[in-house]
C-alpha cells in the first residue's frame, strides 16, 4: 500500500456536530479578529454534515446567542418555540398520571427554547464555519490518532478508501490523509474511538466516576394536522420499563407536521432479555402517544447512546496537542436531557482556549491546561454542577408531590443522583445471567404503531460499500457463542437498535453473525457488551447512516 | 480535446424516496443530494481521457439553483477543470429545455466530445443525451460501457438488449454512459481544496438565450403499493389455485 500524503492546519477538528462546529466557527470569527488567520478543518464521518446526527431536540439557545446573536437574521433552522410542557408517568399500557406544571421540576420547563432538527441546526453551523472560511470534509472518518516524538498528539489520520473485506487493496483504493495541526479537537460525540484512544493513553478519566449512557432510539412521524400542536413538549417515564430500568419517553411537535418520538433506555439496565428496540416500539402503543401518532405515517428511524455521567464522570479534556469537547468528553445535562448547549459551549471554550495559545506565539503540542479554569469559569461548569444539587431538591418535590413525582424523580430526571453519581459499576458490568431473569416477552409490531427491525433500520438510510473489513471488531471471536451466549443469552441481539448481531445455527452450532451493513453507529455494542470485546471504528467514509431532518 | 460533461444533482441513492404528504413531489427537505451515479461515471471517464493524454480540458456544467454547485466542485474534485453553472429555480426543467440549454453551452464551448449519464435515477427520463444530439446533429452513443478516442473518431461499445454493439463515431459526438463504464474514484481530500479554487462560471438561460418550456406539468406523485406479505401454500395445486385465482397471473 502506498504511503499516506499529509497536509497541514493549524486546526483539526473532528466531528462535525454542534460541539465541533462551534469550536470551528468561534475559531475563525476570533482568528479573523485578532488576525491570525488560522486554518482550520473539519472531517466528520457522515456522508454529509447531519447524515449521523441523531437527537431530540429540544434546543436551548445559550450558546447560540453567543456564537451567533442573529442567528434568526441568518436563518438558523430554530422556528418552533416550545409552547408547553407535558410530564407523564406511564401507570401501564393504558393509564397515565399526568403531572402539574408547577410540579414539574424547572429543568424540564422549556419555554424559551426551540423544537428543532440537530441535524439541520448542524447543516446550518456547516454553512456558517464554510462562510467564515473553515474548511469542511464529510465523508472522511478520523480513524487513528498521530502522536509526535513529546508524546503530544499531532493530528489525526483518515481511514483508507477501497480496502476490500479481506483487507487487500481494491482497484479503487485510495489511502487515507494524515492531517497534521497544532492542535487537534476532538468532538465525536457519545463514546468517540478516538476519544476512548486518548482517554486511556492520557488516563483523562483517572479519578472520575465511570461514564454512563443511554441509547436513545427515535422515529420521526408525518401526523395528522389535526393532531399535530406545534411547540407541545411530552415526556414521561414509566411503563414498559420496570425492575429497575431507568429511561423514559419524548415526543416533540416540530415544524411542517411532523413529530419526533424517541424513547432513551439507560444501558445500566441489567436483564439481559431486555430489548431497547422493543421497548420503544411498545411505549408507543400508550394512547398518551398513541393518539397523536393515530393516522401518521412513520418516516424517519434512527437510534444513537448518549453520555449521561455528568459532573462526576467528567474527565480531563486536555492532553498536550488537543481538547476534548461536548459528548466525546460527556458533558450532557442530563437533568435537563439537553447536551447540544453545553457541547456548543465547551467547542466555544476551546477555541477561546487555542487562540489564546496560538495568539501568544504557541506553536502547538502544548497541554492547554488554562483549559479547565475557563471551563470553570463558564455557565457550563455552573450547569453541571448544579445537577448534583438539582437531586434532592426534586427529592424535596417529590415527597410534596407523592409517589408520582418520586417515581419520576428516579427514572426521569436523575433525581436518584445522590445514589447513582458514586455508582463505580460501568454500564457493562449491570448484566446478570440470563437463567437469573426473566425473558420479555414483546408484542409483535402491528405494522401501524409498531414495526420490526429491519423495517426500520431500511428508514435509517444506512448504507456501507459493502466490500470492505467489518467495522466491528471482536478482541476475541470466540467470546460471544463461548461466553455471551450461554451466559447472557447473547445480548447483543438484543440492544443493538439495527440488528447487526445475529446468532445463527445452520447445523453446525451457533455462530455469531455480524450484518455491519446495518449498524447505524450508535456505539451501544461498543458500550454495553458484558465482556468489552467488542470496538467499533469507523467503517469507510460516507459510510452510515444518512437521517435526514433527525 | 475539450470534454464537456454535464452532470445533474439528483437525490442520493442510499436515500429511501418519500412522497410530500400532498403528493405534489417528492420531499428534497434535508436529504442528501449527490451527482447523478451515470453523470459521476461520465465525470470519471472524462477525467480519465485527460489523464490517458486523449482529452486537454475537462468542463462541466450542471443546471438548477446555488446548491448544484456542490456537484460541480465534486466533479471539480474528481479532476475536471472548470465549471459552468446555469442558474435556474429548479433542476427539473425536464429534458427538452435540459438539451436545449445544455446544446447552446456546446455552441459556446465547441467541445470534442459531449458526455452525459444515460439518464438521472430520479426521472429516468433517458431523453437528454438524445435529444441534444438531434438538436446538434451529431452523432451519437448511448449506454456506453467502453470509449476509446483515436484522433477525431471515437469507438463507442454499447450495452443493448441481444448484447454488446460497437460504434465508430466521428467527433464531435455525445456520449451517455451506463453503469459498466468504469468505477468512479474516491475524492480525495487534497482534490477538495483544489476544486474551491477552480473556475466556475455562472450563466443563466437569458444570458443562453434560451426559454425553457414548460411543456409538462406534474400532477401528482404516488408512493409505489406497499408490498403485501406473502403466503405458505399447502401443495402444488394450492399454488396453481392461488396464482389462477388470487394472484391472476395465469
Ligand atoms: C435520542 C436523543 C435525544 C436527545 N435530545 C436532546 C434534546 O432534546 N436537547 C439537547 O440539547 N440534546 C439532546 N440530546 C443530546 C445531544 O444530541 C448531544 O448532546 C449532542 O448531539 C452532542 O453534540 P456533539 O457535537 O458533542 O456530538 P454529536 O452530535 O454526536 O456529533 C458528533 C459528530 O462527529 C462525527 N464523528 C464521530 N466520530 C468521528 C470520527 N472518528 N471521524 C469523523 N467524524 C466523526 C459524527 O458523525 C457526528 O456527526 C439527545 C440525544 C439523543 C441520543
Ligand atoms: S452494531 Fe453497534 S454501533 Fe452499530 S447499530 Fe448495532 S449497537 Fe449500534
Amino acid at each position: 500500500m502506498s504511503e499516506r500524503e499529509s497536509m497541514e492546519f493549524d486546526v483539526v477538528i473532528v466531528g462535525a456536530g454542534p460541539s465541533g462546529l462551534a469550536t470551528a466557527c468561534r475559531l475563525a470569527q476570533l482568528s479573523s479578529d485578532r488576525q491570525l488567520d488560522l486554518s482550520i478543518c473539519v472531517v466528520e464521518k457522515g456522508s454529509e454534515v447531519g447524515a449521523h446526527i441523531l437527537s431530540g431536540a429540544v434546543i436551548e439557545t445559550r450558546a447560540l446567542d453567543e456564537l451567533f446573536p442573529d442567528w434568526k437574521e441568518r436563518d438558523a433552522p430554530l422556528v418552533t418555540p416550545v409552547t408547553r410542557d407535558q410530564v407523564y408517568l406511564l401507570r401501564d399500557d393504558q393509564n397515565a398520571w399526568s403531572l402539574p406544571s408547577a410540579l414539574v421540576p424547572r429543568t424540564l420547563h422549556n419555554e424559551g427554547n426551540y423544537i428543532a432538527s440537530l441535524g439541520n441546526l448542524c447543516r446550518w453551523l456547516a454553512a456558517q464555519a464554510e462562510e467564515l472560511g473553515v474548511e469542511i470534509f464529510p465523508g472522511f472518518a478520523a480513524t487513528e490518532v498521530l502522536f509526535g516524538d513529546q508524546g503530544q498528539v499531532i493530528g489525526i489520520a483518515t481511514g483508507d478508501m477501497g480496502v476490500g473485506a479481506d483487507g487487500e487493496p481494491k482497484d479503487s483504493y485510495t489511502p487515507g490523509m494524515e492531517l497534521l495541526a497544532r492542535y487537534t479537537v476532538f468532538a465525536e460525540g457519545c463514546r468517540g474511538q478516538l476519544g476512548k484512544v486518548l482517554q486511556q493513553r492520557y488516563d483523562l478519566a483517572a479519578g472520575v466516576d465511570p461514564q454512563h449512557y443511554g441509547i436513545g432510539l427515535k422515529e420521526l412521524w408525518d401526523v395528522d394536522p389535526a393532531l399535530h400542536e406545534p411547540g407541545l413538549v411530552v415526556h414521561g417515564a414509566g411503563w414498559p420499563l420496570q425492575n429497575g430500568t431507568n429511561g423514559g419517553f419524548f415526543l416533540y411537535h416540530q415544524e411542517n407536521n411532523q413529530v419526533a418520538v424517541g424513547l432513551i433506555v439507560d444501558l445500566d439496565y441489567d436483564n439481559p432479555w431486555l430489548s431497547p428496540y422493543d421497548e420503544f416500539q411498545r411505549v408507543k402503543q400508550h394512547p398518551v402517544i398513541a393518539r397523536y401518532l393515530k393516522g401518521g405515517k412513520r418516516v424517519a428511524y434512527g437510534a444513537r447512546a448518549l453520555a449521561k455521567g455528568g459532573f462526576n464522570a467528567l474527565p480531563r479534556m486536555h492532553f498536550p496537542g488537543g481538547l476534548l469537547v461536548g459528548c466525546d468528553a460527556g458533558t450532557l445535562n442530563v437533568a435537563k436531557l439537553k447536551g447540544t448547549h453545553t457541547g456548543l459551549k465547551t467547542g466555544m471554550l476551546a477555541a477561546e482556549e487555542i487562540v489564546e495559545a496560538i495568539g501568544a506565539g504557541d506553536q502547538g503540542g502544548s497541554d492547554l491546561a488554562g483549559f479547565d479554569a475557563r471551563l470553570r469559569g463558564s455557565w457550563v461548569h455552573e450547569e453541571l454542577y448544579a445537577t448534583r444539587n438539582f437531586a434532592p431538591a426534586l427529592h424535596r418535590l417529590g415527597i410534596l408531590g407523592g409517589g408520582a413525582l418520586n417515581y419520576l424523580d428516579q427514572n426521569l430526571v436523575g433525581g436518584k443522583l445522590p445514589f447513582t453519581l458514586h455508582d463505580r459499576t460501568p454500564d457493562d458490568a449491570r448484566l446478570r445471567p440470563a437463567s437469573a431473569c426473566s425473558p420479555i416477552d414483546y408484542p409483535k409490531p402491528d405494522g401501524v404503531l409498531s414495526f420490526d427491525k429491519l423495517s426500520s433500520v431500511f428508514l435509517s438510510n444506512t448504507n456501507h460499500e459493502e466490500d470492505q473489513p467489518c467495522h466491528l471488531h471482536l478482541a476475541d471471536p470466540s467470546i460471544p457463542v463461548e461466553r455471551n451466549l450461554p451466559e447472557f443469552a447473547e445480548p447483543a441481539q438484543r440492544y443493538c437498535p439495527a440488528g447487526v448481531y445475529e446468532i445463527v445455527d445452520d447445523g453446525a452450532g451457533p455462530r455469531l453473525q455480524i450484518n455491519a451493513q446495518n449498524c447505524v453507529h450508535c456505539k451501544t455494542c461498543d458500550i454495553k457488551d458484558p465482556a468489552q470485546n467488542i470496538t467499533w471504528v469507523a467503517p469507510e467514509g460516507g459510510g452510515g447512516p444518512n437521517y435526514p431532518n433527525m | 480535446m475539450k470534454v464537456l460533461v454535464a452532470v445533474k444533482r439528483v437525490i442520493d441513492y442510499n436515500v429511501k424516496v418519500r412522497v410530500k404528504p400532498d403528493h405534489s413531489n417528492v420531499d428534497l427537505a434535508n436529504v442528501k443530494m449527490s451527482i447523478n451515479p451515470f453523470c459521476e461515471i461520465a465525470v470519471e471517464e472524462a477525467v480519465r481521457l485527460k489523464e490517458s493524454g486523449a482529452a486537454s480540458e475537462v468542463v462541466v456544467v450542471s443546471i438548477g439553483p446555488k446548491s448544484v454547485q456542490d456537484q460541480i466542485r465534486a466533479a471539480m474534485a474528481m479532476g475536471a477543470d472548470r465549471g459552468i453553472w446555469i442558474e435556474t429555480a429548479e433542476t427539473d426543467l425536464g429534458a427538452l429545455s435540459i438539451a436545449r440549454l445544455l446544446a447552446q453551452v456546446v455552441r459556446d464551448e465547441q467541445p470534442g466530445l459531449v458526455l452525459l449519464g444515460k439518464q438521472s435515477i430520479d426521472s429516468d427520463n433517458n431523453q437528454t443525451g438524445q435529444m441534444l444530439a438531434a438538436m446538434l446533429d451529431y452523432p451519437q452513443a448511448t449506454f456506453a460501457s467502453k470509449l476509446t478516442v483515436t484522433g477525431d473518431e471515437a469507438e463507442v461499445t454499447r450495452e443493448i438488449d441481444g448484447g454488446l454493439q460497437t460504434l465508430a463515431l466521428k467527433l464531435p459526438a455525445v456520449v451517455t454512459t451506463d453503469l459498466r463504464l468504469n468505477e468512479p474514484r474516491y475524492i480525495k481530500l487534497p482534490d477538495i481544496m483544489k476544486a474551491k479554487r477552480k473556475p466556475l462560471a455562472q450563466t443563466s438561460p437569458e444570458t443562453l438565450g434560451v426559454t425553457p418550456s414548460a411543456g409538462l406539468k406534474l400532477l401528482s406523485v404516488e408512493p409505489p403499493a406497499e408490498r403485501q406479505g406473502g403466503v405458505m401454500v399447502e401443495s402444488v395445486a394450492a399454488l396453481v389455485d392461488a396464482l389462477k385465482n388470487q394472484a391472476r397471473v395465469l
